[in-house]
């Protein structure tokens, strides 16, 4: 049995045989604990240092931000930012219960499908779990809401996100990810619009992902 | 041409000739160097994180028998299937029969070392299963039948005249008279054509960087996003990767995170940073519906207990490579093996044996600036170090160089000799020299000058000059 092998090429080399009961119990309560280790200081804000700090490190690495007040006024947001970036006015979105509360019907020139993205689709709306100051990164975990797809495939990614949900570092998010429930299939840490710099080391963005990242941030209720 | 590592010193020569390589070095280094280094004055946490990530990997590696086994449990416990591999072959065997149960026709590929460390391509279309790499860099040396020269860029060593002269070769049904104005245009070229592979592949491979034996979670990091796209869009997700890549938690996970990015390529944190545990749920609209680990040793548990067991903590972020002089120099196809620089001289004679690859661990200056750059403060210079031991207790050095060292050892050990030898000849070399203050030949030295001049010592011996001083201070 290979795995028998190469468990037992790994204790002879650590001079021990299977670990006593204690120790597995010691290492499995350390699991269970799961202890943070150094928190970069910078993300450790009040709500409005939080938002402030993840917007700056979201434009930092060339995404865009707009502050609404509330989901009402995300489709006049969205229209306008379409406009400006000479993008017709039609999207995708993640059917997420935030999304589906959205006033679309008062933007009729919008056009919006609820639904997993397909390659065709060149706009998507997607709803964030949590925003991390520390580095102004996005947590899209998968789920019935949350397709994975409509994080990759059209080329303009627009996601909404709460002010509320914006949280100082990296393990803040995942404790809130861990009270919500079992680990989700997929759970992406997006900082920022895809790029490479493979080719003689220049940053170009949109390489296989979208080549524009728009966050709305909700700063008030609903 | 494939460069072997046995031809190391041959590799680095032509390496050393090549304007192209040389060019695209020159390019490169710099970068790589200065981006890393803001990265980390960005953070004041940057050198306590250090320290913290070796840890982790030290931990978790003192106890890799019990975080495999409970990572492969959390595995099989999410829907996952994990696959133990000792050697290569066993991994390549498993990953085809993964392809074959599912129907695979073609095989959309992250960017994983790993798979480069086995061979896995060419096995795969050896067998009628057809990989294609989706990093940028690596879908263009599939093209060109080359391996990675980098470990996170693997194509760094190409110039944008290379990108479109090999697309305008292999993307016949293009117009040939096309224009690429500008670098964006051979990107955009590239990922029309990944888009249908995506669309159609059957099965995605990926590497991880890490392994969480919490959740039984695999971490890949990208910047393009095709690492993502692998592993969503097939009907089969299988990860290809190693047993040191286990560590307990997430938030073990995250305090290495902090570190790999900034090390790496000097980014606070990779665009694309994903948690993939098991397959497609009930209720999930999209995802692979397989999840399958091929978990690989390949000499890797053999380096437990070991002079090596550092090595185990490596994270592949290529800061020792970007910062080092002799990689600088001759690039990383010269290496002739999967991983090179500094933490490729360490790995590969593991890998390939010390007989094959002694010559790795011998290009170095042992500058330590790898060590001092090295996000888990990997001891490269002294691992290297105890290559050139084993190299020399069984005999593989050169008779020039054991008899050249038994000399010197003969003078070091007495020193009174020693310093009337090396005064003798600083200043005779002073004086032979005195008019152009170098040369350009010299006996003994042809190795040297033959690439450079020799300088000709400015006068006496540091302890000459050293003892003069201390006499004229007086007592």
């Amino acid at each position: 049995m290979t795995q028998a092998a190469i468990i037992g090429a790994i204790q002879r080399g650590l001079k021990r045989g299977p670990l006593p009961a204690d120790q597995k119990a010691m290492l499995a309560g350390r699991m269970a604990a799961h202890p943070r280790h150094v928190i970069p200081a910078r993300g450790q804000l009040d709500r409005a240092g939080r938002v402030a700090l993840f917007a700056g490190y979201v434009e930092r690495e060339f995404g865009t931000v707009d502050h609404l007040a509330t989901l009402a006024e995300v489709p006049g947001a969205i229209t306008r930012y379409l406009a400006s970036q000479n993008l017709a006015p039609a999207l995708v979105a993640s059917p997420h219960p935030a999304l589906q509360s959205i006033p679309f019907g008062e933007t009729p020139m919008l056009s919006v499908r609820f639904g997993t993205a397909s390659p065709l689709d060149p706009v998507s709306l997607t709803h964030a779990f949590a925003g991390i100051a520390e580095t102004g990164t996005l947590m899209l975990p998968s789920g019935p809401t949350r397709p994975t797809s409509n994080n990759l495939l059209p080329d303009n990614a627009l996601v909404v996100l709460r002010a509320d949900d914006i949280v100082g570092c990296y393990e803040d998010a995942f404790d809130r990810l861990r009270a919500a429930g079992p680990m989700p299939r997929n759970v992406m840490l997006v900082t920022g619009p895809s790029r490479s710099a493979d080719i003689e080391q220049t940053l170009e963005l949109g390489a296989h992902g979208p080549r524009r990242l728009h966050v709305l941030i909700i700063d008030g209720e609903g | 041409m494939l460069q072997t590592v046995e031809g190391f010193t041959r590799n680095a020569t032509g390496a050393m000739a090549d304007a192209g390589l040389q060019k695209a070095l020159a390019r490169a280094k710099p970068q790589f160097a200065k981006k890393r280094s803001a990265a980390a004055a960005g953070l004041p946490e940057f050198e306590a994180l250090r320290e913290v990530a070796k840890n982790i990997k030290n931990h978790a590696i003192a106890h890799l028998d019990y975080y495999l086994e409970t990572y492969a449990a959390a595995v099989e416990a999410s829907g996952g299937h994990v696959h133990w591999c000792a050697t290569a072959e066993d991994a390549r065997q498993a990953v085809l029969k993964i392809c074959q149960d599912a129907g695979a026709k073609t095989v959309t590929k992250g960017k994983s070392m790993v798979t480069e460390e086995i061979h896995l391509n060419d096995y795969l279309e050896a067998n009628g299963v057809q990989p294609v790499e989706t990093d940028l860099g690596e879908y263009i040396l599939q093209l060109r039948q080359e391996p990675p020269s980098h470990i996170i860029g693997p194509a760094f060593h190409l110039n944008r005249e290379d990108w479109e002269d090999t697309f305008r070769k292999v993307h016949t049904d293009l117009p040939a008279d096309r224009i690429f104005r500008e670098r964006r245009d051979i990107l955009t070229e590239a990922r029309t054509k990944l888009r249908q592979k995506f669309l159609t592949a059957d099965v995605g491979i990926t590497g991880a960087n890490f392994l969480i034996a919490e959740t039984g979670s695999s971490v890949i990091v990208t910047n393009e996003g095709n690492g993502d796209l692998t592993q969503t869009l097939p009907r089969v997700h299988v990860v290809v990767t190693g047993i040191e890549k286990v560590v307990p938690t997430i938030e073990d996970t995250l305090a290495l995170l902090r570190v790999l990015a900034r090390s790496a390529t000097g980014q606070d944190m990779s665009v694309y940073t994903t948690f993939s545990t098991g397959g497609r749920r009930v209720g999930d609209p999209d995802g692979p519906e397989e999840y399958h680990v091929v978990l690989l040793d390949n000499g890797r548990s053999g380096m437990v207990g070991t002079d090596f067991q550092d090595m185990l903590r490596c994270i592949r972020c290529a800061a020792c490579m970007n910062h080092c002089p002799v990689y600088g120099a001759v690039g990383g196809h010269a290496y002739g093996s999967t991983y090179p620089g500094p933490m490729g001289a360490v790995l590969t004679p593991m890998l390939v044996g010390v007989e094959a690859a002694g010559q790795l661990p011998n290009a170095s200056t042992f500058c330590g600036k790898c060590e001092s750059v090295c996000p888990v403060k990997i001891p490269l210079p002294n691992l290297m170090r105890h290559w050139r031991e084993r190299e020399f207790e069984r005999h593989l050095t050169p008779p020039a160089m054991r008899y050249g060292l038994a000399i010197w050892a003969f003078f070091a050990k007495r020193p009174a000799l020693y310093r009337l030898g090396t005064r003798a000849a600083a200043l005779g070399l002073s004086w032979l020299g005195r008019k152009s203050g170098a040369f350009a030949r010299l006996p003994l030295a042809g190795g040297w000058t033959k690439g450079r001049d020799f300088p000709a010592p400015s006068g006496d011996t540091f302890f000459a000059l050293y003892a003069a001083q201390q006499r004229a201070k007086g007592p």
